[in-house]
């Protein structure tokens, strides 16, 4: 069996606790229209053309996005870095794309870390069948969960499919006792505005855990533009500028309130 | 909290102009000249020369200062030393002149010159000797950038002072020379006169620094009768008494402990010009016990003890690196003096070094600011992460001080040189990134050597591309080598052949100053040379090493790769047009370039393709050097940093198959080539790892990171796990740069808006203004991680 994955990052230190690898994988169901990985949505290899200034030269080159790897292939770039992981009680989070839509091959990768004593840290919109999700999510020993909308309509208005699985999902997840942070963007003309805060505050509080308790506010950037440049996805985000955290305060007490632990970044 | 004074001292120091100061070019031409010059041995003779200076050089005692002493007439003046090498009136005018790294040299001094310093010196001093004793060969290779000379213009040094002065004053060594002296067995013992005459030098070195203190010590009291502040009269009785007492006696108050030291630093770097100054090594450790006693009787204060740090401070800012001219001054482009303060690391018995004075001198490093001393932190596993993550809070700052270091390595390094355990837990780091044990060792730098610069004489039949001279060996023609196989035995031949001549050079070299420039000052301090009635020059010292210093790993280490990749790998392009490619400086290959930069494997992403040539260049290397005798009983070993020396050699070389364009710098240290760590620090770390730090005698790692890395205590600490690891895995040393790529090319564009950058250039830092443009350029384009996401 073999899983596509966009990208490796190594040093990772803002997707869960200590040093980090980051496995993205290739395919997402959901199309946010904010999304910064637009690389990442087909569930296949793209091959994209460049051309590349060089000393005072124009050179064209093919570069496909996305390569196949075995499960030994991809645990043998994870574990380069378990000394590291070690030390900064660190390891490896499996992000995207949406991993759960190859969750045969995660579920694969994901036995091999525990068996090689790696901290695993599912980043995962939450949308996948209630059977997919249950098996995977227990295989982790930490969620980052994002909630990208409450409202259905919206939801399904800006990211292409509808959040009842999503929060279905939420709803078993608070009480199966994994470690989770909940991840919420904000996102200029989206998610971030008074009204939309009060009615995630409000969602929040419905939320009983002891395992679900942490917020992290997931700032808009424009980092993305560039890569929008390079495929074929609209970039509906054009004019947006990169949210200076500064401006999220009100909604980080907001949310304290309801009783969470809230972060601004992950 | 700086005090109203030690601000006035800083800027002070800040703004003194580096001068040249015929003062003690002076003093030294007179002894010399004089009869008495002529009448006794050699080490009597540089002791003579010694007390003339000591004894005759202007009392300098600037304004509210605690810690008194200048070199010079005044900070920043700085004296030459013509017995070891001569500045020519051209080399002043150029001095005078030139942008970076400039001393003004006065009509009178260069009056002064012209009439009395060159025309007696001239055929007379160390570097004529040098220059006329290490043959054609040596010369040849030297001009071609093969190697460096540390001692051409300066004399060895690269020691670092002990806990010795801390419980012996000069008058308890001088009883030790007597004892030595009565011990001489003139029957049996050969060198028994050799000896006699050293001691009689050692003798009136320990006697010239006493008479020293007491000069400041009449000047302080003179300035006390007419000091109308009743507080500032106070202080300078306290001050004279102290230089009553110290050197003398041995420091009993913290504050008579810096003084003591102030006057060893000062006596070493007057009596000659040694390489990374002079060190005191492990300050925590022995300031500890005299603030702890103090502090608990009550006749210091914490505030007093940092305010006597801070002057302590500024007197090192006082001190730049002698004026250097031309090689000299491009291997080792800085006023920097390379005085490097270790904070933390372990006792003697191995338990946890850390005390209250390791934080209290953290405090002062950051709130000084200045760009001398140096200092890093020795961590090891017994040190708590607090000692890193305070240190981590200073570099955020974008201070390249302190640098980190790998105690535990360290002492691993020196036990494995064959020293005592108690003798390597004593060490440390010093200079840039060098192993040493403090107090007993002489681990003399000898000189750079170009790596790369060896693959271009293969690729070329030992041939220079930039003369076309016949330089080296004829090891075949490149067209033919049917495998890296074929390669790296021709690379072999080459660089064994170059290592020969600069070791041979380096015993020649090492004999002039043994038998001409004795420093029995220095014998006095380093332990076993009172003992054994020997001189640090001649082998008193009780560990003796040599090091040429390695340089362009990264560089080497693609090279070879980009070879096997594209040559004999893939076949993507065949031996004649790679060499076609280098001579055309890529111009008209752009596409190859391309090739060979984005898609080779290279050094530094945690890949074994390339990274296999590191571990493969450094067996051969340490093969090369390791384990050579040195007449002084010294063993030959290596180490791996550039100081500013990676710019220069690259001017020497042409293209290289790792994409590098003609004369652009070399990879510094053990980094990886510029730019081309595009994996993240971690991939970094596990590629520097895979070379064998422990046999080695220091090795450098520089990485550049954003403040971003540092916003949070929780980012910090995963810094800090950084380091951890690298340590674990046996690394060295690695230091952080942290400043954004935008603010120095900022800096570059409006260099009077950042005069305070200082940025991490190799083993030292430096004031980012002060660096050439290719230095400057070079910093700016080493990698600048950004934490993915």
């Amino acid at each position: 069996m073999q899983g596509l994955i966009f990208d490796i990052k190594r040093f990772t230190i803002h997707d869960g606790p200590g040093i980090r690898t980051t496995v993205f994988f290739k395919g997402c169901p959901l199309t946010c229209v904010w999304c910064h990985n637009p690389e990442s949505i087909l569930p296949q290899p793209e091959t994209i053309n460049k051309q590349i200034e060089f000393d005072g030269k124009t050179i064209d080159r093919k570069e496909i996005i996305g390569r196949f790897y075995t499960k030994d292939e991809l645990i043998q770039e994870i574990l380069k870095d378990k000394l590291f992981y070690e030390e900064s009680k660190g390891g490896v989070t499996f992000s995207g794309g949406e991993p759960l839509m190859q969750d045969a091959f995660l579920e694969e990768t994901m036995l091999a870390c525990r068996a090689n004593g790696i901290h695993t840290t599912l980043d995962t919109s939450g949308y996948a069948n209630e059977t997919v999700f249950r098996k995977i999510a227990s295989l982790a020993d930490l969620i980052l969960f994002d909630i990208k909308e409450i409202d259905e309509t919206q939801h399904f208005h800006t990211t292409g499919v509808s959040n009842k699985i999503i929060l279905h999902n939420l709803q078993w997840l608070a009480t199966a006792g994994i470690q989770t942070i909940l991840r919420v963007p904000a996102i200029p003309g989206y998610t971030f505005n008074e009204a939309y805060t009060k009615t995630l505050k409000k969602f929040l509080q419905s939320i009983k855990s002891d395992t679900v308790c942490e917020i992290n506010i997931l700032p808009y950037h424009a980092a993305a533009t560039h890569k929008y440049m390079r495929c074929d996805y609209e970039n509906k985000m054009n004019d947006t500028k990169t949210l200076d955290k500064k401006e999220l305060v009100s909604m980080k007490t907001e949310l304290e309130q309801a009783g969470w632990v809230v972060k601004i970044g992950g | 909290m700086i005090t109203e004074r030690v601000k006035k001292l800083r800027e002070q120091s800040l703004n003194a102009i580096n001068i040249v100061s015929h003062e003690r070019a002076v003093l030294i031409t007179e002894f010399y000249k004089s009869s008495m010059a002529q009448q006794v041995s050699v080490p009597e003779q540089r002791a003579l020369s010694f007390e003339h200076i000591m004894m005759h050089k202007s009392i300098c005692i600037n304004d509210g200062e605690l810690i008194v002493g200048e070199r010079g007439p005044a900070p920043k003046a700085t004296p030459t030393y013509p017995e070891v090498s001569l500045h020519s009136l051209q080399d002043l005018e150029i001095l005078n002149s030139r942008d970076k790294v400039s001393f003004k040299v006065s009509e009178e001094t260069k009056k002064i010159y012209r009439e009395e310093i060159i025309p007696y010196w001239t055929g007379k001093t160390n570097r004529d000797k040098v220059m006329a004793n290490v043959g054609e060969e040596w010369l040849a290779a030297y001009d071609a950038g093969i190697f460096t000379e540390f001692q051409e213009q300066r004399a060895p040094g690269h020691t670092v002072c002990g806990d010795k002065i801390y419980h012996k004053g000069m008058l308890d060594i001088i009883a030790d020379i007597e004892e030595s002296m009565e011990s001489l067995d003139f029957q049996n013992d050969p060198c028994a006169s050799d000896k006699r005459d050293e001691l009689k030098a050692m003798h009136i070195a320990a006697r010239t620094i006493i008479g020293f203190a007491n000069r400041y010590a009449t000047h302080l009291e003179e300035m006390a009768a007419t000091e109308k502040d009743e507080k500032r009269k106070a202080e300078l009785m306290e001050m004279a008494r102290i230089c009553k007492k110290i050197p003398a006696h041995k420091p009993d108050t913290f504050h008579e402990a810096l003084q003591y030291y102030w006057f060893v630093h000062l006596g070493v770097i007057t009596e000659v010009n040694p390489w990374d100054s002079f060190n005191p090594g492990r300050l925590d450790q022995h300031l500890y016990p005299f603030y702890k006693k103090e502090v608990e009787v009550g006749t210091l204060t914490k505030e007093q003890a940092m305010e006597l740090l801070h002057c302590f401070w500024i007197k090192f800012n006082n001190h730049p690196s002698p004026p250097k001219m031309g090689v000299t001054a491009a291997e080792s482009n800085t006023y920097t003096d390379f005085c490097n303060i270790n904070l933390g690391g372990v006792k003697p018995d191995g338990s946890d070094g850390v005390n209250e004075m390791t934080f209290i001198l953290l405090d002062v490093i950051e709130e000084m600011r200045l760009l001398q001393p140096s200092s890093n932190i020795q961590v090891s596993k017994e040190n708590p992460d607090a000692f890193i993550h305070r240190t981590l809070h200073i570099l955020k700052t974008g201070f390249g001080q302190p640098s980190i270091f790998n105690a535990d390595a360290i002492i691993q390094e020196l036990v494995l040189q064959g020293k005592d355990l108690i003798d390597a837990r004593n060490g440390g780091a010093s200079g840039c990134v060098e192993s040493g044990a403090f107090g007993t060792e002489a681990y003399l730098l000898t000189g750079y050597f170009n790596i790369p610069k060896i693959l271009e004489l293969t690729l070329n039949n030992g041939i220079d591309p930039l003369t076309n001279k016949q330089l080296g060996l004829q090891t075949g023609d490149p067209i033919l080598f049917k495998s890296m196989d074929d390669l790296m035995c021709a690379f072999t031949k080459q660089l064994n052949h170059f290592v020969d001549i600069k070791a041979h050079g380096n015993d020649i070299i090492e004999r002039l100053f043994m038998e001409n420039i004795p420093v029995p000052f220095l014998s006095l301090v380093i332990d076993d040379c009172v003992k054994k009635g020997m001189d640090y020059m001649c082998g008193g010292a009780r560990y003796n090493t040599s090091y040429i210093q390695a340089v362009g790993t990264g560089t080497i280490s693609d090279c070879l790769a980009a070879i096997e990749y594209h040559v004999f790998d893939k076949k993507n392009t065949s031996m004649k047009s790679l060499i076609d490619a280098l001579s055309a400086n890529f111009e008209n290959y752009e596409e190859f370039r391309y090739e060979l930069i984005y898609h080779t494997p290279k050094y530094g992403t945690d890949n074994d393709y390339a990274d296999k040539y590191t571990q493969q260049i450094f067996e051969n290397y340490y093969n090369a050097v390791n384990g050579r005798s040195t007449p002084r009983g010294a063993t030959t070993r290596v180490n791996m940093l550039p100081t500013t020396c990676h710019v220069y050699f690259g001017q020497k070389i042409k293209a290289l198959p790792d994409g590098r364009k003609a004369h652009e710098p070399l990879s510094e240290g053990i980094s990886p080539v510029q730019g081309a760590d595009v994996a993240g620090p971690t991939a970094v770390i596990k590629s520097a790892a895979k070379i064998d730090h422990l046999r080695t005698g220091g090795t450098l790692l520089n990485q550049k990171f954003t403040p971003s890395f540092f916003d949070t205590e929780e980012s910090i600490d995963k810094v800090c796990k950084l380091v951890r690891t690298y340590f674990r895995m046996d690394g060295h040393h690695i230091q952080f740069n942290v400043v954004s790529a935008d603010t120095l090319r900022e800096a570059k564009k409006q260099p009077e808006k950042y005069r305070d950058l200082i940025v991490r250039v190799a083993g030292y830092s430096d004031y980012f203004n002060d660096l050439i443009e290719p230095l400057q350029d070079e910093i700016i384009l080493r990698t600048e991680h950004t934490g993915a996401k």
